[in-house]
């Protein structure tokens, strides 16, 4: 082991976000897929309340306008669509139903999942015997057929779409949690803790769930994107959020009777959706990076070549 | 292994019996069953008929009853809308499916490996910096763009292959070129991520020592050790393609068992529904098997 | 120049990292004869496997970079070469075996393959390499060769792995077989097997080896000469025995006078009431036994030391003791309570007393703890202990007292050396004040010069505090060092116990005397007569 040279050391742990800053700045790409997530995220908070009137009327002479005219104003930049309503603006207003569908049904399935996962991996129980079957069953349920069915019942609402894209990414978070907690909780700081006489409690929230928690995220931004295709597949075949709400997917779908004479309506949308994924994939694939210790020189070599 | 095929079976019973519920109280609580099978201007005496002759007036959970029995007979029912056996209709549309899955799969089986692979042997060049990013495109894109996008370019504006139909040999290279791109994304990123592992091993080290050259290096010795996870994935793509490339099969009008399956849940037509869960069920039940029969072949450290 | 077998001369190897180039060798000469064992002794990141790297073609450029130096192999520079010449050269000329075998070998691949494929890529027959794969592995000493050739590197132990691995090098009679610290995680008595089997080989073929190692005792037992490594350049050099007993650099001087096993050996403890007693604990796991009824005793400010191989049931023990894992049998006795039947509450109070330091302090510190926050844990756990406004001056007090300094409480574990770390861990522990500290390999996992200094601030501590000492140990020379009583463990039970001087002086069980034996001795006469005695048992 080499001593470590004090000075760097102290310098290095000045900040921490300004680490990770600088990782970023290292990675070009990743750079980029933040930038544009942020301009996504702020589109779907703030868009709708500009934009919610413009996108929903209707303009019989902007009917199927083409793409790159701004004669009609900005929003007609991407053209206009079957029934002249702006594509850019309608795009800006269903970034707010994409974003939310995903979001929430990340955020529900970590939040299920992830605990799930931690009681599974901690118990010495029947819980750990009972709940990794659970993720089983929902895996080898056709997750179409699961939309359909509570479709079906309910009705295709936002809430309902995100309680049934949760469901199906349940056993994601949880498998990941419980393998990891296993994997953690063998090791020797976690041993030293309980020597010391720390309760589970303190264990699992001081010790291991810092430990397992840049997986999960990571993990998490990488579904984020699956839950988006997801969703718009649904919207596409009719099973999903139905109009006057627009989703991204819906959009395409509604676009595809005019291919031959107007492409400009489904491709948008479609890019938005390429574009948002893609970018979440990047970050994924960065914080996988900058996120494991063994991983890190990666971008810190990077850092040192492009500066 | 026994118990290992148990505990399999298990899980997909349960799910299995899930379905069969849920299939039965859709049918069933859904609106009334006569106006499934019988003409919109049917009379009400026809209809009470049918009730008696079909026993719907009898409770809820003797139907069920009669349902369950049917179907431990394998009886899945008559489609309403073909008029045939479900399941025949359903193995019909299934076979269309397999073949699909399986030319699609093996392409991008190949493929991915191939490309990831190399991609892993050079991290950071050029090649590896190209196919990581197309790649990632390929991850991110959703099919039904794609598919629109090439329907667009390549049937519209070039002419050169049909949109929809099973004719020919160019009717399968769009709905195959379309399935391709996600997967191949995928499952490229799974194999260069377990190459870069495997490669940075000690036994490669090992390897390197004793004078192996590069291409075995690659292809024989990392490449075994990293198939483990590849495999997950490819049986995870696999998977979803069987259950059904819905999307794909509804947009090239192909006739496989996903664009059945949902024209039949539209349409209500439940036997079929149910035939086509049980059917894909059965392959996906298969298809893990093998995978994780390939598992043991491949690491002699796995036994079941 | 160009008349030894192999040389290298002036090689400086650079590694370009995020904080700058990292010299990892800096013209570094060395040659190697025909027939000529060579030792190449340094501690971790003294460079010493670097120039081994350079010669098999095994460093990654980039990062790494060769920026000056040749490899000159019977006179032709290795380094000149194209990469398909050099190929040639590994396996067939030069072979090499490494450390941990079992990472080394490739899991999915028969271990006869992997030795065939030696042969098979440098132009033998696929199946004359089948038939000379069977005549290497009895050679090395694997039972039922032919059946052994189809199976996998797991279903093998540690030491027939190693042979495996010397089996596969030795194929194709190389002329240079480099070994990179062959027997570091390998049992006493089977690092001496191996040792012996490199050497009947080495005799028999006379081909050149080269040995990197961290242990004096090895290159006592095996080396004509050694090299001394330290900081990427060679420090000294000459025959194993000069170097041993006229050593002229002070880094040598100071890793020789670290070695254990030299110092006077505890007188022991005074006769009274035990602290803690173990009587006939068991612990079985399913079907197997990994203790079969242990029983000892420990006396207040004693170390005892408990040796035994791996397997041996020692580090279960230790589990056992500190409750986290349940015995399945037995007392143990503290205070008049018996540690095994405590309540919940009963057992969060024993915690204090009881503490534990475990082998590999990376690993047992939280990575993304503070030193403040690692220390101080203590105390949020048992809030009896101190009030929240002497926390600082106590962590600070603390880390003075195992040798760091205050103002490293708020730095994170990474940005100490393993030495350093093992000194947080310690103080943790005796944040609680506790009256016993079970050691697991507390000192195993670190270089000889930093061992000795841990040893002696464990030793200072419990003179200072009055500690006891469970001191669970592999290696002999640090237990003689250090213990006051022993006890020799091997498959779950206990073989023998006795003072140090009875245990190492006059070993009663011939497992002891075999311990004993196979402990290599950092002085090259010693090896070299208890090799003769060895030679005259055998016969």
């Amino acid at each position: 082991m080499n001593p470590t040279p004090p000075q760097s050391a102290a310098v290095k742990e000045k900040s921490k976000f300004a680490a990770f800053w600088s990782m970023l700045l290292a990675d070009k790409l990743a750079l980029a897929a933040v930038i544009f997530l942020l301009i996504v995220i702020t589109c779907a908070f703030i868009g709708p309340f500009f934009l919610e009137y413009d996108a929903g009327r209707q303009n019989l002479r902007g009917r199927n306008a083409p793409p790159f005219d701004l004669s009609r104003g900005w929003q007609f930049f991407l053209g206009g669509d079957q029934l002249g309503r702006p594509l850019l603006a309608r795009i800006i207003v269903a970034a707010h139903n994409t974003m939310m569908v995903a979001g929430g049904s990340v955020v529900a399935a970590m939040a299920v999942g992830g605990t799930l996962g931690l009681i599974a991996g901690n118990s010495r129980g029947r819980a750990a015997q009972i709940i990794p079957r659970l993720a089983d069953v929902i895996m080898s349920f056709p997750s179409l057929l699961l939309a359909v069915i509570v479709l079906y019942m309910l009705e295709p609402s936002v809430g309902n779409i995100i309680i049934v894209l949760a469901i199906t990414r349940i056993p994601i978070y949880l498998r990941t949690t419980c393998a990891e907690i296993l994997e953690v909780r063998e090791r020797m700081f976690v041993q030293a803790a309980k020597v010391m006489g720390a309760s589970e409690m303190r264990i699992i929230f001081r010790h291991m769930l810092p430990v397992i928690f840049p997986t999960l995220l990571t993990i998490a931004t990488l579904d984020f994107a699956f839950v988006m295709l997801a969703e718009s597949a649904l919207s596409f075949l009719g099973i999903g959020i139905q109009p006057p709400e627009i989703t991204w997917g819906l959009m395409v779908s509604q676009g595809r009777p005019y291919l031959t004479t107007a492409w400009w309506l489904s491709f948008w949308p479609g890019l938005a959706i390429v574009l948002t994924t893609l970018s979440l994939n990047l970050l994924s694939n960065w914080m996988r990076t900058a996120l494991d210790p063994k991983q890190r020189w990666r971008l810190e070599i990077g850092d040192r070549k492009n500066g | 292994m026994k118990s290992f095929l148990t505990k399999r079976a298990y899980a997909s019973l349960i799910s299995l019996l899930f379905l069969v519920v849920a299939v039965f109280f859709l049918s069933r609580l859904t609106g009334d069953p006569t106006n499934l099978y019988l003409p919109v201007d049917a009379s009400l005496e026809a209809r009470e008929n049918f009730r008696a002759l079909h026993g719907l007036n009898d409770p809820l959970i003797v139907q069920f009853g009669r349902y369950l029995a049917d179907l431990a007979m394998l009886d899945f029912g008559e489609s309403i809308r073909r008029s045939r056996p479900a399941l025949d209709v359903v193995l019909e549309a299934f076979e269309w499916t397999l073949i699909l899955a399986a030319i699609t799969m093996t392409v991008v089986t190949i493929s991915a490996i191939v490309v990831g692979s190399l991609a892993a042997f050079r991290v950071g060049g050029l090649f590896d910096r190209t196919a990581t990013f197309f790649s990632l495109i390929g991850a991110s894109a959703p099919d039904f763009w794609i598919a629109i996008v090439a329907i667009v370019l390549f049937s519209v504006n070039l002419g050169w292959l049909p949109t929809s139909g099973t004719g020919t040999v160019w009717h399968w290279i769009m709905p195959i070129g379309v399935l391709f791109v996600r997967p191949f994304g995928l499952i490229l990123q799974v194999v260069r991520g377990s190459m870069i592992t495997a490669l940075g091993s000690a036994y490669v080290k090992t390897a390197r020592a004793k004078g192996v050259a590069s291409r075995p290096i690659i292809f024989v010795h990392a490449l075994r050790n990293a198939m483990l996870p590849v495999i997950t994935v490819i049986g995870d793509q696999a998977a979803a393609i069987l259950n059904g490339a819905v999307v794909v099969e509804t947009i090239f009008g192909f006739p496989g068992v996903g664009k059945l399956m949902i024209d039949s849940i539209l349409q209500r037509d439940f036997a079929v529904v149910l035939a086509a869960i049980m059917v894909t069920a059965l392959a996906i039940f298969v298809m893990n098997l093998l995978i994780d029969l390939a598992y043991s072949v491949l690491d002699p450290r796995i036994r079941y | 120049m160009g008349d030894h077998l192999l040389e290298v001369q002036d090689l400086s190897v650079t590694f370009h990292t995020m904080r700058g180039p990292v010299h990892a060798v800096r013209n570094v000469s060395w040659h190697l004869d025909r027939g000529e064992v060579l030792a190449i002794l340094g501690e971790s990141g003294s460079g010493k496997s670097v120039s081994a790297s350079a010669i098999m073609d095994l460093i990654d450029i980039p990062p790494g970079e060769i920026s000056s130096g040749c490899i000159l192999f019977e006179g032709r520079d290795l380094l000149t070469m194209s990469r398909d010449e050099r190929r040639m050269f590994n396996g067939k000329r030069i072979a090499m075996i490494f450390q941990d075998p079992l990472s080394h070998l490739n899991p999915v691949y028969s271990v006869g393959w992997q030795i065939e494929e030696t042969m098979v890529i440098h132009g033998t027959s696929r199946s004359e390499a089948r038939a000379e794969t069977v005549r290497l592995l009895r050679k090395v000493g694997i039972p039922d060769p032919e059946g052994a050739a189809k199976k996998y590197p797991h279903q093998f132990s540690g030491g027939q792995r190693q042979r495996l691995m010397i089996a596969m090098a030795l194929a194709l009679r190389p002329d240079v077989l480099i070994a990179d610290e062959p027997t570091t995680a390998l049992d006493v008595t089977v690092q001496a097997q191996i040792l012996a089997l490199l050497e009947e080989l080495q005799t028999e073929t006379g081909m050149g080896l080269l040995i990197i190692t961290h242990d004096l005792g090895v290159v006592a037992e095996m080396a004509h000469r050694v090299v001394v490594m330290n900081g990427g350049q060679i420090v000294e050099s000459g025959s194993a025995a000069q170097v041993y007993h006229t050593p002229q650099h002070p880094y040598t001087q100071k890793l020789i006078a670290a070695a254990p096993g030299q110092g006077d050996m505890s007188l022991g403890v005074a006769e009274q009431e035990p602290l803690l007693r173990l009587t006939d604990v068991k612990k079985n796991y399913g079907e197997f036994a990994a203790l079969k009824g242990i029983s000892f005793d420990l006396l207040a400010g004693e170390t005892l030391a408990v040796v035994g191989e791996s397997g041996s049931g020692k580090s279960t023990m230790a589990k056992v003791l500190l409750r986290l894992e349940e015995a399945s049998g037995g007392k143990a006795e503290y205070e008049g309570r018996d540690l095994f039947a405590l309540s919940p509450a009963e057992l969060f109070e024993m915690r204090r007393d009881i503490q534990m330091v475990f082998q590999d302090p990376t690993q047992s510190l939280n990575p993304g703890m503070s030193v403040y926050d690692l220390i101080s844990e203590a105390w949020v756990i048992h809030r009896e202990i101190l009030p929240k406004d002497k926390w600082k001056a106590r962590v600070a007090e603390l880390l003075e007292q195992v040798g760091l300094q205050a103002e490293h409480m708020h730095r994170y574990p990474h940005q100490f050396s393993g030495g350093q770390r093992q000194r947080i861990a310690i103080a943790r522990a005796l944040a609680l004040e506790p009256r016993i500290i079970v050691c697991d390999e507390a000192v195993s996992a670190l270089d000889v010069s930093i061992q000795a200094q841990v040893i002696e601030l464990l030793d200072s501590l419990r003179q200072e505090l009055g500690l006891s000492y469970i001191f669970i140990a592999h290696d002999l020379p640090v237990v003689r060092d250090f213990a006051d009583r022993v006890i020799v463990m091997q498959g779950g039970e206990i073989v023998e116990q006795g003072s140090v001087r009875q245990i190492f002086e006059a070993p009663r069980m011939r497992y002891t005397q075999d311990l004993l034996a196979a402990s290599l001795n950092p002085d090259p006469e010693v090896q070299a007569a208890r090799r003769v005695k060895r030679l005259e048992m055998a016969q």
